[in-house]
């Protein structure tokens, strides 16, 4: 790996980190398309619970890992939600970097057969 | 109250279908591995990482397009484009896997039907408006931009109607499958747009920056593959040459 593409990767990732750790603090709290699809039909009390009618989310189940410590997108333990949505964050863009750059780099092609 | 749930969840699809599609997911994506690695270099190998570490990033900015409703980028095109076609299936599906399993983001039993919709049918609807694209499109950043734009918006309407066909098959409540696909559709029209302009800048920055680590504009050069063009001497063999 050349010095100029290790500047390159070192900018980019900074970018990711802005974005994953500052910038998602400020993003839509409203259900996405799939999610708002899969709620339309239904009455939701405060909590968020179904209330009535028929749609998608009547069936839905909790997730098998739901008590994760990084359980939808923020760090449990920290109270400060921002702290909170922009650690778990800069940590999902560090293990992604990882395990996606670490895989690809151990079954890249080494011989440079074609450029 | 936070809405971060951002995909399929476990029990919207019955469980034989889900698991239907967890095998298909498992088949494609080692189909996936085994092209990827004749793509994978040294220069490749690690924009791949930063690829999926930016989708990873990008998918947590929730956009609003309409009142109560909003959207995410899913990046199948934006990797088409910067990592190409398999590298990027890969990718997705890294993000995919890593918000399942550390996020509990996405069903566990879900998560074939997520990387189908997203990883695989995403990126494959981009990936071939990617390549249509590029053949009549400047191979500028700014071509780039609206090969990425157009391709993100296809790519993003054709993932949400591949959870529209896996609920048709599996849906455990009844639902009028017309209206379940026109409000997906519809829904997914705007989150595409809006996934395009993301996508557009970003290629479109790094094509001004490094356009050498620009997947599209260093491999898509050559023509594809020859679609069973038969010349006059040659019998008609095969003619399902896909590319």
């Amino acid at each position: 790996m050349t010095r100029r593409l290790g500047w390159f990767l070192a900018g980019g990732l900074l970018v990711a980190l802005l974005l994953a750790g500052v910038v998602s603090n400020f993003a839509s709290g409203s259900p996405d398309g799939l999610d708002a699809t899969a709620r339309e039909g239904c009455t939701f009390d405060a909590h968020g619970e179904i209330t009535g009618g028929t749609c998608m989310l009547q069936q839905e189940q909790a997730h098998q890992l739901a008590d994760s410590p990084l359980a939808d997108y923020g760090i449990r333990g920290i109270d400060n939600p921002y702290l909170s949505t922009g650690l778990a964050g800069v940590l999902g863009v560090l293990v992604t970097f990882a395990i996606g750059g670490g895989v690809s780099w151990l079954v890249r092609r080494r011989s440079p057969e074609k450029v | 109250m936070d809405a971060q749930a951002m995909h399929i969840a476990n029990g919207i699809v019955n469980g034989t279908v889900s698991a239907i599609f967890a095998a298909f997911a498992a088949l494609a994506l080692a189909f996936c591995v085994w092209r990827a690695r004749a793509d994978l270099d040294d220069r490749l190998a690690p924009m791949a990482g930063l690829v999926a570490a930016f989708i990873f990033a990008v998918q947590m900015l929730n956009f609003q397009v309409l009142p109560g409703v909003s959207g995410h980028l899913l990046g199948g095109t934006l990797a088409v484009v910067l990592v190409g076609p398999w590298v990027g299936a890969l990718c997705v599906s890294t993000v995919l896997i890593i918000q399942c399993l550390l996020f509990a983001d996405g069903g566990l039993t879900a998560l074939g039907l997520n990387i189908t919709n997203m990883a695989i049918i995403g990126t494959a609807a981009g990936y071939l408006l990617v390549a249509g694209l590029l053949r009549v499109l400047p191979k500028t950043p700014s071509g780039l931009g609206t090969t990425a734009l157009i391709a993100s918006v296809v790519g993003v309407v054709a993932a949400s109607q591949g959870f529209v066909f896996e609920y048709w098959l599996g849906g455990t409540t009844q639902l009028s499958m017309p209206w379940v696909s026109g409000t997906m559709a519809g829904t997914h029209l705007l989150i595409g747009i809006g996934e395009g302009l993301i996508a557009a800048t970003t290629v479109a920055t790094v094509a001004r920056v490094r356009p050498d680590l620009v997947y599209a504009l260093r491999r898509f050069r050559t023509p594809p593959a020859p679609v069973a063009a038969t010349t006059a001497a040659a019998p008609a063999t095969v003619s399902g040459g896909q590319a």
